[in-house]
């Protein structure tokens, strides 16, 4: 059978009432999805196209998404770039380059955790709370009523949350490389007393334009993740409220390995593009 | 008085006038179904939801749907309004034949359908007076006309007082009012329920039929009504709404003198049409499925 007509399991395009023809078998199951969630993409990108336009949604994502997000994105951020000191500097100090441990940290946390970890933060706390909200008003038919009202459910709920979290999460990934340098900085002085002056002039030979450019890149496509597989979970949410648990469940993790996946072909990519990570 | 454009009923005794209803009741533009399916049929996988389904539905006419759960009445609604695609058949909504309309296009369709769905589907994150507003303000209308539309709505379906209230404040008869009055904002030519008064009390119950028999003979508005509770087609099928001398809506039962022309039955069985007709043809029906559903024996 053609993957294109294998029916679509999407409520906003709702063909099929059932689950799709090959519930069982992974392989076909992967596919539907993968059909979905590309549908559901390439709808989001088309209605770009034409109003109405959901600025004011938008702007309320962007709040709820960057400044909601800011305090745990921050911790972790913090906590991350400590703990990363506190585990390599003894390495370093074996090898004597102890004071080339603030481009140790600056090198992993703009490059790789930075964005990673706050993907996976916000995937946590923003794409459970996208499909919790999305499941919910499927199975309580206002996704239906919305449609039935006339407004396109794509532009009013998906397009305002990929685009708050394309926008927002580049922005707090900078905000975690900012406070991991800090958190690692404070451990480097306080644990090892090194020299501040030391550390921060190992960081700003650490890193280059490159570094920071690439380290924004990821989260875009991190962003997009995470929207996609949160709203495309939300509105393919069946069987009432354990269904919605199940679409939270599945949002998180889908999206968080899928994060992770894409992680490392966009390091290769930037790798090759804009010849990050070389020596 | 009968303060009907939609002249739901016609004059039995030889006292009352009717030739100028009559006329009105032949001109073609309400002869010209406004919902006409033709041969839809639909199954999900394996199982035949609607097997060759044809119907039509007049300016000004109720058609109630009456069937088991499960059997595909809701199901008809959601064709109408292009929420699935049928699987063969067509289906025109005022002449205009929309299967194979894409979703923007289907979307313009919406406009002209107001939909009351079973438990309300009220959006829970707004309040009631913006869950009534959300269609106009989805078309950008100004804040007054908006203002005046919504009070007009909540004062038809007496729910003026809950205008600040949350839909989680609401009882469950408010609820399903709330949702009469936003799908009536716009003043949409067709008007969908689906099963509104599931689980409500008789009197509730009785105030939702009567909302819809307002709608239908004082309004001329077009719509299928999905229940399956025997209460419901009764007060639709034997009762209309005149205005009386002072202004106030009365509902009268048909008797001798009229005979009411602008409801009518539809019973689907296995995903056909079991009957349809009136309501006087149904209750005398042999059949004992039919016979079943009515009387329960």
């Amino acid at each position: 059978m053609p993957f294109s007509r294998l029916r679509c399991n999407l409520t906003v395009f709702f063909f099929d009432e059932l689950p799709t023809r090959f519930p069982m078998n992974p392989l076909f199951r992967f596919i539907a999805e993968l059909q979905d969630v590309s549908l559901l993409l390439w709808r989001s990108i088309i209605s770009l196209r034409h109003g109405p336009r959901y600025f004011a949604e938008t702007l309320r994502q962007m709040d709820m998404i960057g400044v909601g997000s800011l305090p745990i994105v921050l911790l972790t951020g913090f906590f991350t770039g400590g703990v990363l000191v506190l585990q390599t500097y003894p390495t370093l100090e074996y090898y004597s380059i102890q004071n080339e441990s603030g481009r140790s940290v600056a090198t992993s946390l703009i490059r790789e955790l930075g964005p990673v970890l706050s993907a996976l933060m916000v995937s946590g706390r923003i794409g459970s709370a996208i499909s919790a909200e999305l499941g919910s008003m499927v199975v309580s038919q206002q996704i239906e009523a919305m449609r039935a009202l006339g407004t396109d459910p794509i532009r009013k709920l998906v397009v305002p949350r990929i685009a708050a979290l394309i926008l927002m999460l580049p922005l707090l990934t900078v905000a975690a490389d900012i406070f991991g340098l800090i958190g690692g900085g404070i451990v480097a002085n306080y644990i090892y007393s090194q020299d501040v002056q030391v550390f921060v002039e190992s960081v700003r030979n650490g890193i280059s334009t490159k570094d920071i450019v690439g380290g924004m890149i990821k989260p875009l496509f991190f962003g997009l993740i995470i929207g996609v597989v949160a709203c495309h979970k939300g509105l393919s949410t069946r069987g009432g409220t354990v269904g919605v648990g199940r679409s939270v469940t599945n949002s998180v993790v889908t999206a968080s390995i899928w994060v992770i996946i894409f992680d490392f072909f966009l390091a290769k990519a930037l790798q090759y593009l804009l010849d990050i990570g070389r020596l | 008085m009968l303060a009907d454009e939609g002249n739901s009923v016609l004059p039995l005794s030889d006292d009352v006038e009717f030739s100028d209803m009559e006329e009105a009741v032949d001109a073609p533009e309400r002869i010209a179904p406004v919902i006409e399916f033709r041969d839809i049929c639909l199954a999900f996988d394996e199982k035949v939801i609607l097997d060759g389904i044809s119907f039509s539905v007049r300016r000004g006419e109720t058609k109630i749907i009456l069937g088991r759960s499960g059997g595909g009445k809701s199901t008809i609604i959601r064709l109408i309004l292009g929420l699935i695609k049928p699987d063969a058949g067509r289906i025109l909504i005022d002449g205009e034949d929309i299967t194979d309309y894409d979703e923007p296009e289907l979307m313009q369709v919406r406009q002209k359908i107001g939909m009351v769905f079973q438990e309300g589907a009220l959006f829970d994150s707004l309040p009631v007076y913006e869950n009534v507003a959300y269609r106009l303000r989805e078309q950008g209308t100004e804040e007054e006309e908006v203002d005046a539309e919504v009070r007009r709505m909540l004062r038809f379906v007496a729910l003026e007082d809950a205008i600040d209230k949350m839909p989680n404040e609401l009882s469950g008869g408010m609820r399903r009012r709330v949702g009469i009055a936003r799908a009536l904002v716009g003043d949409p030519e067709i008007v969908l329920f689906d099963e509104p008064t599931a689980g409500l009390d008789p009197p509730t119950a009785r105030t939702i039929c009567e909302l819809a028999i307002k709608l239908r003979d004082l309004h001329d508005v077009s719509s299928i009504f999905v229940t399956h509770e025997m209460n419901n087609l009764r007060y639709l099928s034997s009762e209309y709404a005149v205005i009386d001398e002072n202004g106030e809506v009365r509902f009268e039962k048909e008797g001798e003198r009229l005979c009411m022309i602008n409801t009518e039955i539809m019973m689907l069985r296995d995903g056909k049409i079991g009957f349809q007709g009136k309501d006087e043809e149904l209750m005398r029906s042999d059949d004992p499925y039919i016979r079943t559903f009515v009387h329960g024996k």
